[in-house]
Order: C-alpha cells, then sequence, then structure tokens
C-alpha cells in the first residue's frame, strides 16, 4: 500500500486534479448553472475534438518533439471527407477513411521532413502548416461546404437517460469516439512496445538509437498518429457543426498545446501521462466554460492560454534544474540498500 | 591466464579515410578478468570498443574472436547475442522511464506491437539487482536516483541481457571517491561471477588500483600489456604519451613575496568553516582534499559567488566584501571553473573573439561603440603574452592544437588582468600530455606575479606544480605543506586516509 501511494505522491496529476477540484468548486458555488449535468455532458462533447487532438499532440510531445501543422491537417482532411461526400458523391464508407488518410498522410509527411532533413520539428511543422493550410484555401477558394451528406451530419446517440430533474444524458458520436481515442492511446502509450519505445526516444534519442530503437519508424508513428487523430478530429468537427468551413479549426492550436502542458507533457520530451493531458483539457475546459458563465469577455480566456502554457512549462522547467551541487559521498550509496 | 580467452583480437585495423585510428592490435581478454584499457584521447579506444560492439566493421585482414569461434562480420546484434556489453560513458539510460524498464530495457525493444509484461520486466530487474546485492525502487523514474546509482542501474541492465564481458567506457568520470569504492566493490563481484570487464579510464591511479592487466594503447598501436605489478603512475603516464615525464617538484618558498590575500576565518554554514589562508604575489597555493570538502564552495565564496557568513577577505592588506562576481573580477580576481577550461572557447570563432569577449565592455566606449582597433591591440597583445602559437588573430580556435586552444581559454580571462587567478580542477578531462601545458602555463603566469589557487584532488597536480599545499577536510583546513616537507605518497594517504 505505501509503495502504491508513493507511486502518486509528488505527480504532476496529484496537484492537477487537486486545482480542478478547487477549481470546479469554487465555480459551482459561483454559477449554480455550472454542476448541472446538461453542462457537464455539453462541455465533454465541446472538448471531444480539442481532447482527441490533444492526445494525437501528446504522443508527439513525449516523443521530444512538436506540431504546430495539426489543426491544418485537421481541416485538410475535413475538407477532402465533405468535398468527396457532397460534390463526388462518394459514399461514408470510402469518405471517411479517405479523411483519415489524408490526415495520416500529413502527419507522415511531417515525419519524414523531420527525420530525414534533421530540421527542427518547430520549424518544419510551421512550414508545412502553411502550406497544408493555404493549399487547402486555395483549392477550395476559401469557400464552405454547407451542405454536407447526411450521413456526416446526422446526429448519432448511444445512450440516453432523463434524470428525475429533467437533465438528459446523452451519450452521443464524439463523446464515445473521444473515448475511444483517449483509450486507445493509453494502450499504445503504456501497454505497448511501441508506446515505451516512443517513451525511451524523448527521454534520451542517442541511447535509444544506440540500442537499436527505429528512430524513423518512431517519428512516423508519432506524427501519423496525430495525423489520424486530426483527421478524425476535424471530420467530427464537421460531424457536430454540419458544415465544413476551412479555416474553423485554425488557431485552435494553442488550445491544445496548452492542454497537453497543462498536462504534465513536457516539451523537452518523454514525460507526460495520457490522465495527465485529460485533467489538463478538464481544467482548460473549465475555465473557459466558468468563465463564460460569469459574463467574462472571451478575449479574457486567450490570455489565460498564453499564461497557463507559460505557467506550467516553467513549473516543468524549474523542476527538472538539475541540482547546483553533486552528490556528496556517501548520500549515493545511503539509497541505494533500501 | 589458463582459460581460454572470452575475446580475441587479432591485427585489429581500422581506417577512417586517411586516418589509421587502429593499427594491427592484438588483443585478448579472459573470463573473470578486470583488464583495463588505457590511452589518451584519440589513442584507438573508442574504435576498438566499437569494433567489438559492432557499431564499426574493422578493415579486411583484422580478426574477431569470441570464445574461439571467429566473427569475420561483427553487427551489434551478433554482438549482443555473444555476450558482450558495452557502457558508454554517459550510460545510454532513459532518465524518465523506471528503473524496471530501464534494466530490462530488451522488453521495450523490438516488435512494435508488442504488449508490455511489466511483472516480467519487474522480475528481471530485481533478479538482476539481486546479483550485485542491491535494492532499488523498480517503479521510480532512473531521473531521481544519483550518479553512482545509476551506474548500478546500467550495470545490471548488461547482467539483465547475460552480459559475459563487460566493458565500461570511463566509468569513474563523475563519481566522488566513495561511490568508486562501491564501483569497485561491484567489479569484484562480477569478476567473481566469472564476467570479463574491461576497464576504460585514464586516471592512472584507479587503473593501478583494480587491473589484473593493463593494455595501453597510443596512436592506434598496441605499446603493450603490463601487469599492474610492473607499473607505477609515472610509467604508465610515459607508456601513455611515448613521452619521458619529467615530474620534478617545482616548489619555491615565496613566504618573503607580498601578501595579496588574506582570508580570515571564513565560514559559510553548511560549506565550509574558520578558513584562515594566505596567498603570495606570484605564488601557487593548491587547495586539495575529496571531492565535497568544501574546496569548491570556498573558491565560490572567494569569487564573491556565494556571500560567506563570517569572516573576512582582505586583498593587498585592503577589506573587501563582494556581493557578485562582478565585484570580485572588479577586486582582481579571476575564476575558471572546469568546464571553464574545456568549453571555455568557442571553437568557430577567431581566436581574436574568443579574448576580447570577457573585457567587450571595458572595451567599449560611452556609447557601447569598441573601435576595432582596440580588439586587434588587445588580442595581439594576449596572444603574445601567452605565446599562443597561432596563424593569426582572425584563425578559428579549431585550427590551434589542444594545448594552444587550453592558453586562449585562459588567455581570456587574463585579459582582466587579475591579480588573483582561481583555477578549480583545470585538468579534468585532459589527456596528460595537454596536462604538462596547463602546468607550463600555471608556472609562467605565478612568474608574472599572479597569485594562483590551484583547486584539485589529484595529489601528483598539486604535489609538482605548487608551491604549498592546503589540506582541506570536512569544510575545514586540516593541513599545511610544503611539497619539500613530505613525498607525494605520504600526501596521498593523507588526504584520502
Amino acid at each position: 500500500m505505501r509503495d502504491f501511494l508513493a507511486r502518486f505522491t509528488g505527480r504532476t496529476e496529484i496537484y492537477l486534479a487537486a486545482v480542478v477540484l478547487v477549481i470546479g468548486a469554487l465555480l459551482s458555488v459561483l454559477s449554480p448553472y455550472f454542476l448541472t449535468i446538461s453542462n457537464l455532458i455539453d462541455l465533454v462533447e465541446t472538448y471531444s475534438v480539442t481532447a482527441i487532438l490533444a492526445m494525437g499532440l501528446f504522443v508527439v510531445l513525449v516523443s521530444g518533439g512538436i506540431d504546430i501543422s495539426f489543426a491544418a491537417t485537421a481541416s485538410v482532411a475535413q475538407y477532402a471527407a465533405a468535398f468527396a461526400g457532397t460534390s463526388l458523391g462518394w459514399p461514408a464508407f470510402v469518405c471517411i477513411p479517405l479523411g483519415l488518410g489524408v490526415g495520416c498522410l500529413l502527419g507522415c509527411i511531417n515525419a519524414v521532413l523531420i527525420h530525414f532533413f534533421r530540421i527542427s520539428s518547430i520549424i518544419i511543422t510551421i512550414a508545412t502548416m502553411s502550406v497544408y493550410f493555404g493549399l487547402l484555401m486555395f483549392v477550395s477558394g476559401g469557400k464552405s461546404i454547407y451542405t454536407l451528406p447526411d450521413w456526416l451530419t446526422t446526429r448519432v446517440v448511444f445512450y440516453e437517460s432523463q434524470m428525475a430533474n429533467g437533465d438528459v444524458i446523452r451519450i452521443t458520436l464524439p463523446i464515445l469516439v473521444m473515448i475511444i481515442a483517449v483509450s486507445l492511446t493509453f494502450v499504445l502509450m503504456t501497454r505497448l512496445s511501441a508506446g515505451r519505445q516512443i517513451y525511451a526516444m524523448g527521454g534520451n534519442p542517442e541511447a535509444a538509437r544506440r540500442l537499436g530503437v527505429n528512430i524513423a519508424a518512431m517519428q512516423v508513428l508519432a506524427y501519423g498518429y496525430l495525423g489520424l487523430m486530426a483527421g478524425v478530429a476535424g471530420l467530427l468537427q464537421a460531424h457536430r457543426v454540419g458544415e465544413a468551413v476551412p479555416n474553423a479549426l485554425v488557431g485552435h492550436e494553442l488550445n491544445v498545446l496548452a492542454a497537453a502542458v497543462l498536462g504534465g507533457a513536457s516539451l523537452a520530451g518523454g514525460i507526460g501521462t495520457v490522465p495527465g493531458v485529460i485533467l489538463g483539457i478538464i481544467l482548460l475546459a473549465m475555465l473557459q466554460n466558468g468563465l463564460n458563465l460569469l459574463g467574462v469577455s472571451s478575449y479574457f480566456f486567450q490570455m489565460v492560454i498564453g499564461l497557463a502554457i507559460l505557467v506550467s512549462t516553467s513549473i516543468t522547467g524549474l523542476s527538472s534544474r538539475p541540482g547546483r551541487r553533486r552528490a556528496r559521498p556517501g548520500e549515493a550509496t545511503g539509497a541505494a540498500r533500501v | 591466464m589458463l582459460m581460454n580467452p572470452v575475446l580475441r583480437l587479432s591485427k585489429a585495423t581500422k581506417r577512417f579515410g586517411g586516418v589509421l585510428a587502429l593499427d594491427g592490435v592484438d588483443w585478448e581478454v579472459s573470463p573473470g578478468e578486470v583488464h583495463c584499457l588505457i590511452g589518451e584521447n584519440g589513442s584507438g579506444k573508442s574504435t576498438l570498443i566499437k569494433i567489438i560492439a559492432g557499431v564499426h566493421h574493422a578493415d579486411p585482414g583484422s580478426g574477431i574472436e569470441v570464445d574461439g569461434v571467429p566473427y569475420p562480420r561483427m553487427t551489434p546484434a551478433l554482438s549482443k547475442e555473444l555476450g558482450i556489453h558495452v557502457i558508454y560513458q554517459d550510460l545510454s539510460l532513459f532518465p524518465n522511464l523506471s528503473v524496471a524498464e530501464n534494466i530490462a530495457i530488451d522488453q521495450v525493444l523490438g516488435s512494435l506491437a508488442r504488449p508490455i509484461r511489466r511483472g516480467k520486466m519487474r522480475a528481471i530487474a530485481k533478479a538482476a539487482l539481486a546479483r550485485l546485492g542491491f535494492v532499488l525502487p523498480l517503479d521510480r523514474p532512473v531521473a531521481r536516483f544519483s550518479i553512482a546509482e545509476r551506474q548500478i542501474i546500467a550495470i545490471c541492465r548488461g547482467l539483465a541481457a547475460d552480459a559475459r564481458l563487460l566493458i565500461m567506457d570511463e566509468p569513474t568520470a563523475s563519481l566522488t571517491r566513495a561511490e568508486v569504492k562501491l564501483l569497485f566493490g561491484i567489479v569484484e563481484k562480477l569478476k567473481r561471477q566469472g564476467i570479463a570487464i574491461v576497464f576504460v579510464s585514464h586516471r592512472l591511479e584507479e587503473v593501478l588500483e583494480i587491473a589484473e592487466r593493463a593494455t595501453v594503447l597510443r596512436d592506434g598501436r598496441k605499446v603493450g600489456t603490463f601487469s599492474p605489478a610492473e607499473l607505477d603512475g609515472k610509467r604508465l603516464a610515459e607508456l601513455m604519451t611515448g613521452l619521458t615525464i619529467e615530474q620534478t617538484v617545482s616548489a619555491r618558498d615565496m613566504a618573503d613575496a607580498t601578501l595579496l590575500l588574506e582570508v580570515l576565518g571564513l565560514t559559510r554554514t553548511g560549506e565550509f568553516a574558520d578558513v584562515t589562508l594566505t596567498l603570495h604575489r606570484g605564488e601557487v597555493l593548491g587547495l586539495t582534499g575529496l571531492l565535497g570538502a568544501g574546496r569548491t564552495e570556498l573558491g565560490l565564496s572567494l569569487f564573491g559567488m556565494a556571500r560567506p557568513d563570517a569572516g573576512e577577505i582582505r586583498i593587498e592588506g585592503r577589506p573587501v566584501v563582494m556581493g557578485s562576481n562582478q565585484d570580485a573580477i572588479n577586486a582582481g580576481i579571476a575564476y575558471l571553473s572546469e568546464d571553464r577550461l574545456n568549453l571555455g572557447v568557442n571553437l568557430r570563432q577567431s581566436v581574436k573573439d574568443n579574448l576580447v569577449l570577457p573585457v567587450l565592455s571595458r572595451l567599449a566606449g560611452r556609447i557601447g561603440w569598441i573601435r576595432p582597433g582596440k580588439r586587434r591591440a588587445t588580442a595581439t597583445s594576449l596572444v603574445s603574452r601567452l605565446n599562443i602559437r597561432t596563424a593569426g588573430i582572425e584563425a578559428p580556435v579549431q585550427q590551434l592544437s589542444g594545448g594552444n586552444q587550453q592558453r586562449v581559454a585562459l588567455a581570456k580571462w587574463l585579459a582582466t588582468d587579475p591579480k588573483i587567478l582561481i583555477l578549480d580542477s583545470p585538468t579534468v578531462g585532459v589527456d596528460i600530455g595537454n596536462k604538462q601545458g596547463i602546468y607550463e602555463i600555471i608556472r609562467e603566469l605565478a612568474g608574472r606575479g599572479i597569485g594562483i589557487l590551484l583547486i584539485s584532488d589529484e595529489i601528483p597536480e598539486v604535489y609538482y606544480t605548487c608551491d604549498r599545499v592546503l589540506h582541506m577536510r570536512e569544510g575545514r583546513v586540516v593541513g599545511s605543506f610544503l611539497p619539500s616537507e613530505l613525498s607525494e605518497s605520504e600526501l596521498e594517504k593523507r588526504v584520502y586516509a
């Protein structure tokens, strides 16, 4: 039991959970609407797209890289599927894989560029963001597709039940897909060899290379996975709003990044957990929703996002700074014989 | 050794472009043997290890045998399968992964879709640690362990991979003396379990302490394999460098020289206490003791980086209070830490740019404009003062020889015209040949009247370079010696007692 507890003390997730509880309690006092079932279900559905993107970005962050282009990728994937479904009249079983495939492909292109040109991932993905998005605007002429096929826009409800007070609990497609994406990411990163190799590569790339980790394959896996998640997110976004708007997701990158780093994912690589990222999203969602309910301007939230990134990265930076003194003789040997 | 060698190299040769990195080396390692491999940087040690590990392929005509079986084409995978395990100097651990994952790393590698079996990994890690008699918390990330513990984890990774030949590259480089003792205990245990250990080191005392045989490489060739009984530090140094190293006590009696620095009862709680010392013009004062004795901390306080709690510092008779290192520099003190000397030059920049860096603000006029002529003049005068051999002040530092690069690193701080120069472990990680060069520079600077405080835990270094040696233990100065009063080994005994 003590071992079990020791595993959790001092971990980011614990502090984050505490912050979430405190802010949640505060908001429920300030706004009676906050802690209602319908508000919470609404929040989960609204943030499903962010959460799916954050899962993908989390994997890339753990691998030691960063990706700025995923919102553009999601937009391209969304538009490709919507265009194929609307203008070409292709059926769902072609369009959905097409959208996901486009997302995955664009992610893989990032991986290949990063791996073979050995340029830092932030530069590459800023460039590809511009390329992907520019291409989309050029091809689409910036025009939205409003008449999406029914298979894409029909609401799917998997579970519904009415509470005594009239609130409705509803598990919709976005919520289910989010749950699947989160579970998949969790299994990939904690239970499969591939995920642990991504952690290893993020923690010490040189050692990983020496031990025979296939770095190229890991890069493709990480960025391709984010691309796939971007494709999923793009399609879901279209499903939720009932239209494909080329620039609907652009500008969303920072929220997703903020959620991931708030959740303890380190920009230096190798650090972070799925539960942490989920807590990061919950915190952001609560802040945005709470500020909304309290009638604070949405511009204020943008500032909060920026501050969240600043604070959480500086805390990680400070705590990972190596001690200024070397271990004194004896100190090291003591702990070794617990 | 009666047993068949676990590893035998014959005529191992490796050419990189025009450079012959390894030239016909015959070498063998027996099971359960501790075999030291020594040589200066560039002597071929790394190339040799990489050939054994399969990272480099030896040139045709070379032979590698493991247990008497020749392997014409060694690969990393094959080498590993044969039980050869290299622990590189950086240990190749993953700081973010747990102890169990780091030790049982083979369970993580390989097929991507394989499920992770945590229970099995923990069992493997536990068993490997048990072979060395250690228990570590298996789920804790490696980042939270000390360097010595990480070394244990790295060794256990080898044990988990069933290593029979463990090659350790400079394993003691960042260990304290007590940790080195611990490591030697582990090596002893491994040896009793029949594992052959190749110990790559350039700390000669350690080689003599642990090795059963020592092979010396120089310029890619094998000088010979020796038993420690045939060797001493001086002989070993000569074998490594090919030079006859004349170590003579260079101490002079400086008691009559002008007093430069007086330290009276200086105390900083938890670091050092009641330190009193004097430094004269042109004197080289050694400050030795074990790591953690407070030497570096004292040096930092004298350089204004850590404010003492009590006591007084006087420079040329005047009491000074230093709130920052800027105050110290203005008071005429320069301080070089070990990494300053090694990493203290920007290799791609010119000699001139390197030299004027610390004094840019002094060269600048009121609005920050620096006249190019002033920079050139400063650089030229430093080059001639320190006899830096360079094609010119515009040559990039990387074109200079190692010794001259060191001179640039030193000269840079001389630009501030210090009266007192504090050198903390100036030769850590420096080849023997270049060490001599640094000692020469130190003597030269002392000859110009600079008072030098040389902080070092290498006994020969302080013994042969200093005029006087102070011994620190647990934050206090416990002894003051003149090299003429005792022998090198007596001094060593006192410090390491």
